[in-house]
């Protein structure tokens, strides 16, 4: 196969040196974007949706994720972090909060802040939005979500909600707060902690014509061990930090399964999962999904609870949050704040399809390699076994009328062909190991 | 290219597998997102119709670079009266299939209003054969 063996992308990559060519990551992309071959795991970068599945599988930690350098936050004199209400939940309730938000100051950052400081307001602006657009409204709280209606389901662009997520709302007021108070673009940086890839893709490549004034994205996996490691060594706390922890239960809910659809008027339904989304979103095209007028979709089981960087059990972090929900107000005191200026920044511009080429732009061409690749499938075993590098005898038969694989690739067609005398025992292992890695059937020592 | 899906009455779970597969396949072959769109609404509301008043049917979808014809045969009751059937939210649908959510009395309109052309050919007590077109540009 010779797809570009392409190890770039915008916030994942695999580490060839550290795949082992297992093969978990392929049969788990919603867009069969993966492939092996050479041994190694290669991503068809335009297909692929940042949404994670395939790092969730990894036995080898092979997929990195591209988050930005931690040392990046000293290039600024005042250091934000945006922190999601999804990271408090890592910890077990015993761990005080201050002692997080004194350690997070002893790392380095001289500001924290609540990401869903502005889900109160946004909330309202949803309400608005959903009584004069077209129905049902898809939420744009997701990226991967977002990514996925992009590239498999173009004609649902539309329904995506116009608005921007929490996280982007937030920064923006913190950028008007610095630049209210005069500091100099060169002297804040605002940094996100992420519970997902997703987000770093949507932070580093966002959609609607928007650019965001976040400057770097931490991943919360690597940032909690960090915290917790400071906590276990009782790290002496030495410098201060200033604290916007305002946020509403309803804030700290949001990013829960049904946190955004509950505060939602008129039908709404909260969908979680990668399966789950699938098979709704192909419903919903299908015109089955009849006078629902709000979906709350996201691409993970639980939620952020469940998000590919959240250390701790879905249902446990999910438990916590709301323990922690239940023990605070459901308003908070910036809300006034946040309400003056949200409606001038919330808004985004129509979401583009991505269109995901599977065979040619001209129609008679695509046809006629369609209907090859449906004769191919024929001939294949059907039993999607994986040992060609594809996750399925389907994708091996579109990459091989696309030219990206050989038929020889199956393993069954192989076989066969060598009982026929047409290929040799020496060519079907030598295909074998172009595909696996010659490495890997070096086991005689 | 030609796809054949087979639909047998009464089968409300499987309605709707071949609109899913044609839209898959158009979707792959990079047709129009909005001319799909009226493909999937046309071929479901039609299949449903098989499903909700006949007691099978076969589905022929013939693919080519211009556009999409789709013929369904089926055997049923036939159609007494076809121009009462295009008019909107007139339904011959039993109490059961309303429950279900089927029934309004919108499908053979909403299949004339997304199809470029569409014909009925109908006998009373042996079955009816509807002819879709859908072109891609």
């Amino acid at each position: 196969m010779n797809i570009k063996h392409s190890t770039y992308h915008r916030a994942l990559e695999i580490t060839e040196n550290i795949c082992i060519g297992c093969s978990h990551c392929i049969k788990v992309c919603p867009t069969e974007a993966l492939r092996v071959f050479g041994g190694k795991a290669g991503i068809h970068a335009d297909w692929c949706i940042d949404c994670g599945e395939c790092y969730r599988v990894c036995p080898t930690r092979a997929i990195r994720v591209m988050d930005d350098d931690f040392n990046k936050i000293f290039d600024y004199k005042h250091r934000v972090l945006l922190v999601p209400s999804v990271f408090f939940a890592q910890f077990s309730e015993s761990v005080p909060r201050e002692s997080i938000y004194n350690i997070i100051g002893e790392l380095g950052f001289t500001e924290v802040c609540a990401v869903e400081q502005s889900v109160d307001s946004l909330i309202d602006e949803i309400n608005e939005y959903v009584k004069i657009e077209e129905k049902p409204v898809i939420s744009s709280f997701c990226p991967a979500v977002i990514r996925l209606i992009q590239v498999r389901f173009p004609s649902l662009v539309d329904h995506i909600m116009k608005l921007l997520p929490p996280i982007e709302i937030t920064a923006q007021y913190y950028k008007k707060r610095f630049e209210r108070d005069g500091i100099s673009d060169n002297d804040y940086g605002i940094f996100y902690l992420t519970p997902c890839i997703g987000k770093i893709a949507a932070v580093k490549s966002p959609v609607g014509g928007y650019t965001s004034p976040i400057h770097g994205v931490l991943n919360m996996d690597y940032f909690y061990n960090k915290v917790y490691l400071a906590y276990k060594q009782r790290i002496p706390i030495t410098k201060t930090i200033i604290i916007n922890s305002e946020l509403s239960s309803k804030g700290v809910l949001f990013p829960t399964t049904g946190g955004e659809s509950s505060h939602i008027k008129g039908k709404t339904l909260a969908i979680d999962g990668m399966k789950n989304v699938i098979d709704f979103l192909e419903m919903l095209e299908n015109e089955e999904i009849k006078n629902v007028d709000f979906l709350e979709i996201r691409a993970c089981d639980e939620s952020c609870a469940g998000g590919i960087l959240s250390h701790r059990n879905r249902f446990l972090t999910a438990d916590s949050l709301r323990s922690i929900a239940s023990k605070i107000p459901d308003t908070h005191n910036l809300v006034d704040k946040y309400k003056n200026y949200c409606s001038a920044v919330v808004h985004m511009d129509k979401i583009e399809p991505r269109s995901m080429v599977k065979y040619d732009r001209d129609i008679e061409i695509a046809i006629k390699k369609m209907e090859n690749a449906r004769e191919l499938k024929l001939m294949f075993p059907g039993i999607d076994c994986g040992a060609c590098g594809a996750p399925s005898c389907e994708a091996l038969a579109e990459d091989v009328v696309r030219g990206q694989a050989d038929i020889n690739a199956c393993i069954f067609l192989r076989t066969i062909f060598e009982k026929r005398g047409e290929i040799t025992i020496k060519e079907a292992i030598k295909i074998m190991e172009e595909i696996w890695g010659k490495e890997r059937f070096d086991k005689n020592d | 290219m030609h796809f054949e899906y087979k639909v047998e009455g009464g089968d409300f779970t499987l309605a709707g597998y071949a609109s899913s597969q044609i839209k898959k396949t158009l979707k792959q072959l990079g047709v129009d997102p909005a001319v799909i769109k009226r493909v999937v609404v046309a071929l479901y509301e039609a299949e449903v119709n098989i499903v909700a008043h006949a007691y099978r049917g076969v589905i022929n979808a013939d693919i080519q670079p211009g556009g999409i014809t789709l013929i369904l045969v089926d055997e049923g009751p036939g159609i007494p009266d076809v121009e009462m059937a295009m008019k909107k939210g007139f339904s011959t649908a039993s109490p059961q299939v309303r429950e279900m959510g089927f029934g309004a009395g919108m499908g053979l309109p909403n299949i004339s209003e997304n199809a470029d052309s569409l014909s009925i050919e109908t006998e009373v007590g042996s079955g009816t054969t509807l002819t879709i077109v859908i072109n891609f540009k």
